[in-house]
């Protein structure tokens, strides 16, 4: 809050706004629009790596956080080891659809973000602080949306008022909306969001609510050319966080192997 | 129109320097010391949310002794560096010695171009990992900088403070239990007076932690470690 004139706040995004706006993700530096030659306006960049399908579905006790693992450059592979998960901070995670560059120092601004008002104020933001926080970020990201570099994220937050994990999305504008049970963004997201309803139930346990999210991600790679799912022949596959009571854990690839390894055998035998 | 009075140079240096120093023998003191996991340090101070030791990034820690007000400013100052700086290049690009160039500048600055110097004395620790030395700087209120082995203190007392450690800090860095012993004894000998527990801001570098290093250690651990 600013008492004095001189006061910079608490908060990291606007000290890099008024200090080093060419480090801000949000195209200061960037031309205008209107300053581009007409042929150029809207029109987008050269094909930029994108980032694709994201999910995340509550279970009692926390939520599960997950994405897939392909980049993609127009209709190229741009590649195949692309992390779209990331821990905030001991209690929130956040997984990010969307052109890749800005989405990774999005995530990393949003870390800065939080350690900084931490350390400032003694005290951490509340789970409500760090999601409309991230909408603020979403929404100076505006003017980079209309030339083609859009970044949508999930926000996953153990909130240790309540004593349970919520999960907050948004639009373009800076729009946070919160999701009572699952959801999932990118370009197969609708197709994991159609999975995800058949599966989900109230109540889950840790792991069918891992299942059901790396199900979805399955099933969103086998309809979006976007999307890639378990690669068996090198051997990655997509990734999963806990977020819970006790903090953010990984999911241990091996585990994500054998959920994969069920699931393929399932569908082998049911043809 | 009437002529401002000449003050020598020499003089008021030495009028500031003196102003300064009564600041700061008002304030408590704070010991920094290394122990065997890294750098212990240890306040004075009565409140329980007013803290004068802090986190500034993940092995770097920041006291400071005298005005709060002021110490608040730079601990803010200080912060907000080192976020950049790790934000712009890399987390293990944030050293204690840059921050600590960066404090001796600013306090050297005001103490020679404003009016009033600062009245705050301040204490940058980093806990060396992967077999580096911990470091310690203690920066006056006139700039100058002293880079400090095995103990240092600042503050009120702070002579008296680094004479009792001298004759008690010997060899290898004591464990968590013996350094807490003994700064919370020297705090005690300058204060003439039991100190109560809630009354002593303890505060940790241990580079046994992954990620930040930095954690407050809470009355109840500090009474059952000096149990």
């Amino acid at each position: 809050m600013s008492l004095t004139p001189d006061d910079q706040g608490s908060s990291f995004f606007d000290y890099l706004m008024q200090q080093r706006p060419d480090l801000v993700p949000s195209g200061r530096l960037w031309p205008a629009a209107s300053s581009l030659p007409d042929d150029n306006r809207m029109a987008p960049l050269q094909p930029l790596p994108h980032g694709t399908t994201v999910l995340a579905i509550k279970y009692r006790g926390g939520v599960v956080i997950a994405g897939d693992r392909r980049a993609t450059e127009g209709y190229q592979i741009a590649g195949r080891r692309m992390d779209k998960v990331f821990k905030i901070d001991e209690h929130s995670a956040m997984a990010i659809a969307g052109a890749a560059g800005p989405c990774i120092e999005m995530a990393k601004l949003f870390q800065t973000e939080l350690e900084h008002y931490e350390k400032l104020e003694g005290v951490q933001l509340s789970c409500e602080g760090k999601a409309n926080k991230l909408g603020q970020m979403i929404k100076a990201n505006l003017p980079m949306v209309f030339q083609g570099l859009v970044v949508l994220p999930i926000y996953v937050g153990y909130d240790q008022k309540r004593d349970e994990g919520r999960i907050f999305k948004y639009d373009i504008t800076g729009g946070r909306y919160e999701e009572s049970d699952y959801h999932a963004i990118g370009s197969g997201g609708k197709d994991a969001r159609n999975s995800m309803r058949e599966h989900f139930r109230k109540d889950l346990s840790e792991a069918d609510a891992l299942r059901i999210a790396l199900l979805a991600l399955y099933n969103a790679a086998e309809e979006d050319v976007g999307t890639g799912g378990p690669d068996l022949v090198r051997g990655i596959y997509p990734t999963a966080k806990h977020v819970s009571a006790a903090g953010i854990k990984d999911v241990e690839e091996p585990q994500i192997a054998t959920v994969y390894a069920t699931l393929i055998d399932a569908r082998k035998r049911e043809n | 129109m009437p002529l401002p009075y000449y003050v020598s140079p020499e003089q008021m240096m030495q009028d500031k320097a003196e102003y300064a120093k009564k600041g700061i023998a008002k304030g408590r003191s704070i010991i920094a010391m290394e122990y065997e996991r890294g750098v212990l340090l240890v306040a004075d101070n009565p409140s329980a949310s007013l803290f004068k030791i802090s986190e500034i990034y993940d092995s770097i820690a920041l006291s400071g002794a005298g005005k709060y007000s002021e110490f608040e400013n730079l601990r803010k100052a200080g912060i907000r560096h080192a976020d950049l700086k790790g934000f712009m290049y890399s987390r293990e690009d944030v050293t204690a010695r840059s921050l600590a160039n960066g404090y001796s500048q600013t306090l050297g600055t005001i103490f020679s171009q404003e009016i009033k110097p600062l009245e705050v004395e301040i204490l940058v620790a980093q806990v060396g990992e992967l077999g580096r030395q911990n470091q310690m700087y203690r920066i006056s209120f006139d700039g100058s900088i002293f880079d400090e082995r095995g103990y240092a203190a600042i503050g009120g007392k702070s002579e008296a403070l680094q004479s009792f450690l001298k004759e008690r800090y010997k060899g290898e860095p004591p464990t968590l239990k013996a350094a807490l012993a003994l700064c919370t004894s020297a705090l005690e000998s300058i204060t003439n007076q039991k100190l109560p527990l809630e009354g002593i801001e303890i505060a940790a570098l241990d580079r046994t932690r992954t990620g930040r290093k930095f954690r407050r250690i809470p009355v109840s651990e500090s009474r059952l470690l000096l149990s």
